[in-house]
């Protein structure tokens, strides 16, 4: 199977299409492939491309997608769509397949799923970045799932993270304010055809104007996906910002930030599985007193964590 | 170190849900059967990949590769299967995907069927077919590849 590696290694797509699922389930292969291939990692430009459901995040994509092979860059497209909670299943329906793409080794889509995780991301998003960084693509683009005033998880593991508004959803622009707005680098307003997109543009104005010195440099780019306009400027953009990035040595600030990031999210979900099970091995003695009221959840939390095991498995479980 | 992991054979907790991608193939814009597949083997815990319309065989293949994924089930309604489900069975092939499931679905006279079986298409499921059918077709004969189960 390692033979797998060595593939990849030589540029393989098929490999590699195979090989993001064994990172993706976190097979020993995958996290192999994980730690093999982290020290190729780095010289990919991450963009996270978050916003509203409905916004046009999946079609200005496909949009950047084409502008990005004019100028000659390859870039690889990972989108994050919901898992139900319920059944663990998930319908991923995309826009970037309208693109005919079929015959350029340029692109790379990949759809994965939430699976639980909340923050509009998925667990093993990171590491499937990674692989596709070290396998070459100058872009990586990262869609989250159309999710709402909170999602700023992207932020932290992107370079240049984007938001993707829309005109005619009325107050949200207000309600941003404390959110996703405060994280972006790059504001657009897609559908910008609508008649609504002035005012929305006009409101993002003014609030960079309120918000002082911190946010008012931050572009904003009117735009409509579907026929094109205005994604060669945010592209431009995109690629403005990593060079400031670049010029200001920010670049490797945030690639630290985002590396712990990682860090930090994949010791919580191993602290969180081990807890799990910790909870679900629970006697019925013990559950019997907490419902009695003759221990108190804090009690019972503490002797939890005391007989956590912690630690990170890195070749097999 | 590599050898090692993989060797190494312990639990894994990662189980990965099969991966489906629903195609529509060719000029035929029906796609409600595709989309109610879709949403019920979503209900049965799948992961499914829906194309839209209009797909070519080389962009099916190209999702079906880059998606990694176990089954493709291909929806036609426009009579057209036998002009379109050999160039999708060859681009698959070509594109490295010898191990997939491929299931078609639409409105396929009996007639054709075992054509299309030749091709190595495994089933065929015409108007009617119950859901679960499909579900447990696709469960029972999905490759048994490494899935991190």
């Amino acid at each position: 199977m390692s033979d797998l590696l060595a593939r990849v290694r030589a540029g393989d797509r098929r490999a590699l299409a195979r090989l993001l699922t064994h990172v993706e389930n976190r097979t020993p292969l995958g996290l192999a492939a994980e730690r093999e291939f982290f020290r190729q990692t780095g010289r990919a430009h991450l963009v996270g491309i978050t916003g509203p459901p409905g916004a046009g995040k999946s079609t200005v994509i496909a949009a950047l997608v084409r502008e990005a092979r004019r100028l000659g860059l390859t870039i690889a497209v990972l989108a994050v769509d919901p898992t139900s909670p319920i059944t663990g299943g998930a319908v991923m329906g995309d826009r970037i397949r309208m693109l005919d793409i079929a015959s350029d080794d340029g692109v790379f889509v990949r759809s994965l799923t939430s699976r639980g995780r909340s923050g509009g991301l998925a667990p093993s998003l990171c590491t499937m970045a990674h692989l596709l960084d070290a396998f070459g693509f100058d872009l990586i683009v990262l869609e989250t799932v159309g999710a709402g005033q909170d999602d700023v998880e992207i932020a932290r593991l992107a370079d240049t993270t984007v938001l993707v508004l829309v005109p005619g959803l009325g107050d949200h622009v207000q309600a941003l304010k404390a959110g996703t707005l405060e994280i972006a680098d790059i504001f657009v307003v897609n559908k910008a055809d609508l008649p609504e997109a002035a005012r929305l543009l006009a409101d993002l104005r003014s609030l960079q104007r309120l918000a002082g010195t911190a946010s008012s440099h931050i572009p904003i780019h009117a735009t409509v996906a579907t026929t094109g306009d205005g994604i060669a400027l945010l592209l431009q953009s995109i690629l403005d910002h990593r060079k400031q990035l670049d010029a200001t040595g920010q670049r490797l600030e945030r690639l630290q930030r985002r590396l712990l990031s990682e860090v930090r999210f994949l010791a919580l979900e191993a602290l969180e599985e081990r807890l799990d099970s910790a909870l679900a091995a629970l006697s019925e003695d013990e559950r019997a007193a907490l419902g009695a009221r003759q221990v108190d959840p804090r009690t019972l939390a503490a002797r939890l964590l005391e007989g956590l095991q912690l630690n990170l498995p890195l070749e097999s479980r | 170190m590599v050898e090692q992991a993989v060797a190494a054979t312990g639990r894994r907790r990662w189980s990965r849900p099969l991966r489906v991608l629903i195609a529509k193939p060719g000029l035929d814009g029906h796609d409600r059967g595709a989309k109610v597949l879709a949403r019920a083997l979503r209900d049965a815990g799948m992961e499914v990949i829906y194309t839209g319309l209009f797909q070519t065989p080389e962009r099916i293949a190209r999702a079906a590769a880059d998606e990694d994924v176990d089954v493709v089930g291909l929806s036609i309604l426009s009579g057209a299967h036998n002009q379109l489900f050999p160039l999708i069975m060859q681009e698959l092939r070509r594109a490295g995907l010898d191990d997939v499931l491929v299931v078609a679905g639409g409105i396929i006279p009996k007639e054709d069927i075992p054509h299309l079986h030749a091709l190595g298409i495994a089933a065929v499921f015409g108007p009617g077919t119950p859901l679960h059918e499909i579900i447990e077709f696709i469960r029972e004969h999905a490759p048994d590849r490494e899935r991190g189960s």
